[in-house]
């Protein structure tokens, strides 16, 4: 009986987990399916959005979950500037040369974050940090849950919003088709940076998420972006349900291999998935067929 | 409606048309034709925006909108359907075509896409299936439709009889000529001679980078010289 209720705790735990995950693997596949490139910056932008949270709260006193109001479109605008500003007239249309660009940024930023914080270790602390939700016998961190919501409630939106709008539909339209859209009369350069600040923007959302119960320091995102990258290749590079579906496997595989096999080896059973996808079924689970 | 002088572009500094010059006057049906490789696509991406040019004008309505950016070109209402239809193959048919009014016409979409239903019944027939999964007639069919969503004032399409079977070919070049009887200005880009120049009141013919035979569509089809020039002998 203990035995079911330690394996159910830590499946939830990795569902919630996993739930966070996917979120940040949403923005990086989004950027990935619509730029055909892969944003190396995408840990140091997650490392950012912590220490915004973290700055907000210690701070200024914002409360996370109130700070995603102000962080959310403060990363999109960023993501949008970056994009439009840095990435794109720095690589002169070159898709390889955007590769190095982001690379050069996440450098930039992992260090402008060293100089700024040390590489000490900060957290924050908030009334509910420890709080559970109890559903049978069944404890769950309540930061962690409203993180699960929410991050189906982004993800839901972002859905929405893909299928529904015509920016939406725009940024599918250039994924797929860069000349049929810009002789549509959509400017492409404005999509890409729209999407690279939606991938921003979703990292700013994960990391209020994070916050109330991770620790950052300069170095943070990098853990997570490598999950969210091995997420982004299971689900299928560009997918989105993918990322989704991705994000709670990987979780629920990292919270029972560390069950299993110990803690610190938790993360052994997902880059075993990341092996056995890139052996068996390259394009991911929900990935086109090449 | 559409003026081009002494138009020079091609691609990575190596000009392809050197020196080009035609009009399109309004609700006119021109045709534009040439051999393969000739630099007809490339002339329709310059006028849009997709090419840069070199030197030369190009003028609409009467404005200079060479070194505008193709939505900007779309917004002043003409519109490039391009060679190879370059529709949104993982978007449904119906997205397609809301996407030809993303620009311009936006207000008016419901009542376009009545009207395009109406133009292309194939195409009210298979409103949520994949652009992708068409076949290459109602690919095509479905490029021009997104085209008409802009509500152009002049519309250039690029070889939309290409690959397509004589029979429907022959319903493509009625269709066009549907359309245009409402008073739209077309620049039709053709390997179709026969057809194009039946349909068009003038045409061109393409050589060497630069016009080299211009008239009436009715004097060029009893021209011997035209075949020559166009089959490049
Ligand atoms: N992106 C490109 N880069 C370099 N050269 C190009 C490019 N696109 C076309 N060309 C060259 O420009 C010339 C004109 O090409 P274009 O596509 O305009 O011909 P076309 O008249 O449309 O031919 P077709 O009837 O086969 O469509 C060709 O020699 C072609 O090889
Ligand atoms: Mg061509």
């Amino acid at each position: 009986m203990l035995k079911l209720d330690i394996f159910l705790s830590a499946l939830a735990n990795g569902l919630m987990t996993g739930a966070v995950y996917a979120l940040i693997a949403l923005g990086l596949t989004l950027v990935y399916g619509v730029l055909h490139i892969i944003n190396f910056a995408h840990g140091a932008m997650l490392t950012a959005a912590m220490f915004a949270v973290f700055i907000c709260h210690a701070w200024l006193g914002i409360d996370p979950y109130l700070a995603v109001f102000i962080l959310t479109p403060l990363f999109f605008g960023l993501g949008y500037a970056i994009q439009r500003l840095v990435i794109s007239p720095a690589s002169h249309g070159d898709d390889s040369n955007i590769l190095l660009v982001t690379l050069g940024l996440s450098i930039i930023i992992e260090n402008g974050l060293l100089m700024g914080f040390r590489s000490d270790t900060r957290s924050i602390d908030v009334p509910y940090g420890f709080s559970v939700i109890e559903i049978g016998n069944l404890f769950l961190s309540t930061p962690k849950v409203i993180a699960f919501v929410a991050a189906f409630v982004v993800a839901g939106l972002l859905g929405l919003l893909l299928v529904r709008t015509d920016t939406g539909k725009a940024i599918r339209a250039v994924a797929k088709e860069r000349t049929g859209a810009a002789l549509s009369g959509i400017d492409v350069e404005h999509i890409y940076a729209v999407t690279f600040g939606i991938g921003a923007a979703c990292l700013a959302i994960a990391a209020c998420l994070l916050m109330p119960t991770f620790l950052v320091n300069p170095r943070a995102g990098n853990a997570f972006v490598l999950v969210a990258f091995t997420i982004v290749v299971l689900g299928g590079m560009g997918s989105i349900g993918g990322a989704l579906i991705g994000g709670l496997i990987i979780g629920v595989v990292e919270s029972l291999s560390g069950l299993y096999f110990g803690e610190s080896l938790g993360q052994i059973g997902i880059f075993l998935i990341f092996i056995l996808v890139l052996l068996f079924r390259p394009t991911g689970l929900f990935g086109a067929k090449a | 409606m559409l003026e081009v002088r002494g138009l020079v572009t091609g691609y990575g500094g190596v000009p392809i048309l050197r020196g080009l010059s035609l009009d399109v006057a309004e609700g006119e049906v021109i045709a534009v034709l040439g051999a393969n490789g000739v630099g007809k696509t490339t002339l329709n991406r310059a006028i849009s925006g997709l090419n840069h040019v070199m030197s030369g004008v190009i003028r609409f309505e009467g404005e200079a909108i060479s070194g505008l950016s193709p939505p900007e070109i779309v917004a002043r209402g003409l519109i490039h359907v391009p060679e190879g239809r370059k529709i949104f193959p993982n978007m449904s048919v119906r997205e397609n075509l809301e996407l030809g009014s993303y620009r311009r016409g936006k207000g008016n979409r419901t009542r376009n896409l009545e009207r395009i239903f109406t133009i292309f019944p194939r195409l009210l027939e298979r409103t949520d299936q994949f652009a992708g999964t068409l076949s290459g007639g109602e690919q095509q069919m479905l490029a021009i439709g997104r085209g008409l969503m802009a509500e152009p004032k002049l519309l250039i399409l690029d070889e939309p009889s290409l690959g397509l079977s004589p029979l429907l070919v022959e319903e493509l070049f009625a269709l066009i000529a549907r359309i245009a009887s409402e008073g739209l200005a077309v620049m039709l880009v053709e390997q179709n001679v026969v057809q194009s120049l039946e349909l068009a009141s003038r045409a061109y013919v393409l050589e060497h980078g630069a016009i080299a035979m211009q008239g009436l569509a009715a004097d060029l089809k009893r021209d011997p010289e035209l075949e020559k020039t166009y089959l490049g002998l």
